[in-house]
């Protein structure tokens, strides 16, 4: 019998898709799947993605979340169960999370993760270095691991029937001790979609001549449902902002469609992006290195195509819709 | 207050990076090494924090002796003094165990580290090195303030920002957006090369995973690539449709 927790990342309420994408995981992996949530929240989403039990820590410290106490809580409830794997979305909290609950857990942490598999009734995870330029496969050599999964790697999927997840609550042992770091407040980037929570990216790139015509990104981007991203090249001249800024020292996404726009692919930008599912680039010079890692490409000017885009994915919508 | 920036010494983003042909082991040969680039924001967040506040900087690196070319750019940018954790074959939770033990050695205050190292790209050294230590951590930090010994950040999440506060000691992580790192000049550059270079007698911890198999991916992808005709154009959304079914 092997048990693999999952901690479930909520925001605003809402469990977030990379939590349900360890679900999925954890399900090929064990024969019970416990959800670990701080708080109480809603069960019958944990149901159809088949838990077998949820474990609600509470405790009025944890009210205001402190990644300090939040790992010391989860490690408490870890450290009386037989869980041999616990799971994390590689999320910005999952992140920060998961590697403090693994030293107090003396357990192996592995980050980033894009596959698991098992091998002699034992995890292994396959993991991304060197900016994805290298794989390796990484045994955990402690009897508990934490792995972090990289979000859109794994795929959320529902059971064909729900489960009827056993519910019980967890006080932890705190005190003031444990929340000596805590968030005051989340300040949401005026509604726009951000490209770390986006199935489709448009992005673009010096190629865009300025920054009056990244209307025609944006655009894009909003017939196509998706987040509008951006080169090091044009964040650096103060054309967008940081938090759009794909590649080494920006983020690292794998969309299901990336969609490059002006940009030649330098290799810090490939580094953020090349995990993505779907690689497409418009660009008018043919040589770009974009090119070699696209799917898709059309060699040409981006003012003439982007519009063009535009309206055929508009027709094909309403061809959709009607 | 001592402030400890820890630096890594990574191959260049550019680098040729191979595996052997049995898969067992990464070919580094001939690669280039350079400052980790989230490292050089790390450096002026503790250079920044000492000019508000006094103190010392104390930049480390856990590495090999070639890794000394890192610390006396950290020297040239203006840091009071570097030293060496001699290793080459820890797993990050060893790296982690070497800064939190010279940290404390050292008594600091505030431990200051890149977002995530170019190699291994883990985004796990604040968090560890806070854990070790006891110490409470933010990662990601993209504005720090202090006052006496209360701390105000801001750390970037997808879609926003959280704001925090936190006590010292305190473990951060930088990230691009915190500042602009200061190019040092070349007298400072001249003075940094016969600086001395503590060497810190490496403390070792059984490791708590290994890398058992490399393997370079390979590429899959369509390559379709095609001209801006309309034609082409109608083509392209098709393949984005009906292909690759994302649209």
């Amino acid at each position: 019998m092997s048990t693999v927790a999952v901690f479930i990342e909520r925001r605003g309420g809402v469990i977030k898709r990379a939590a349900l994408e360890a679900v999925t995981a954890a399900r090929s992996l064990a024969d019970t799947v416990i959800a670990l949530e701080i708080g109480r929240g809603e069960l019958d989403v944990l149901a159809s993605y088949g838990v077998h039990e949820v474990v609600s820590i509470e405790h009025p410290l944890l009210e205001r979340y402190s990644s300090q106490a939040a790992a010391e809580a989860i490690a408490q409830w870890i450290q009386q169960r037989p869980v041999e794997a616990l799971l994390f979305g590689a999320t910005a909290m999952g992140k920060e999370l998961a590697p403090r609950v693994a030293v107090l857990l003396d357990a192996a942490y592995l980050p980033d993760c894009i596959a698991l598999s098992k091998s002699d009734g034992h995890i292994q995870a396959t993991r991304p270095l060197y900016a994805g330029k290298v794989r390796a496969t990484v045994q955990p050599l402690t009897s508990r691991t934490v792995f972090s999964l990289r979000p859109n790697m794994f795929t959320a999927r529902m059971c064909d029937e729900a489960t009827n997840p056993v519910q019980s609550t967890f006080t932890p042992t705190l005190d003031q001790n444990h929340c000596r770091v805590v968030v005051t407040d989340i300040v949401r980037n005026d509604g726009k979609l951000d490209v770390l929570e986006a199935d489709i990216i448009v992005s673009g790139g010096r190629g865009m001549k300025g920054p009056e015509h990244f209307v025609l990104i944006e655009e894009l981007a909003s017939v196509l449902g998706g987040a509008v991203g951006a080169s090091r090249a044009v964040v650096d001249a103060g054309w967008r902002p940081h938090s759009e800024q794909v590649g080494q020292t920006g983020k690292t996404v794998s969309p299901n469609l990336y969609l490059a726009c002006g940009i030649s692919g330098a290799v810090q930008h490939l580094a953020g992006m090349s995990s993505s599912k779907v690689i497409a680039a418009i660009n008018k010079d043919k040589d770009v290195p974009i090119f070699k890692v696209a799917d898709y490409g059309i060699v040409g000017d981006v003012f003439e195509v982007i519009p063009k885009l535009i309206e055929h994915i508009r027709a094909l919508k309403q061809r959709g819709t009607s | 207050m001592t402030i400890l920036v820890c630096i890594s010494y990574v191959p260049d983003t550019a680098a040729k990076i191979g595996v052997t042909s049995d898969g067992t082991a990464l070919q580094l040969e001939g690669v280039k090494y350079i400052l980790n680039p989230y490292d050089e924001f790390a450096i002026e967040e503790a250079l920044l924090q000492r000019e508000r506040h006094g103190g010392r900087v104390v930049a480390l690196t856990v590495g090999p002796d070639a890794a000394k070319e890192i610390l006396r750019t950290a020297l040239a940018m203006g840091v009071d003094s570097a030293a060496i954790v001699p290793a080459t074959t820890f797993d990050s939770f060893g790296v982690a165990s070497n800064i939190a033990a010279y940290a404390k050695a050292i008594d600091a205050s505030l431990i200051i580290v890149g977002r995530q190292s170019i190699d291994h790209d883990s985004f796990q050294m604040a968090s560890t090195v806070g854990a070790l230590l006891g110490f409470p951590s933010i990662s990601v930090v993209s504005k720090l303030e202090i006052s006496g010994d209360r701390v105000y950040a801001e750390r970037d999440i997808e879609g926003g920002k959280e704001l925090l506060e936190a006590t010292l000691p305190l473990v951060v992580s930088v990230q691009k957006g915190i500042n602009n790192p200061r190019y040092p000049k070349l007298p400072e550059i001249m003075k940094a090369k016969s600086k001395p270079i503590e060497t810190v007698e490496p403390i070792t911890v059984p490791p708590r995973a290994t890398m058992v198999r490399f393997e370079v991916p390979q590429l899959k992808r369509a390559n379709k690539i095609l001209g801006d005709s309309d034609a082409d154009i109608a083509e392209f959304i098709r393949l984005l449709h009906e292909e690759a079914k994302v649209l």
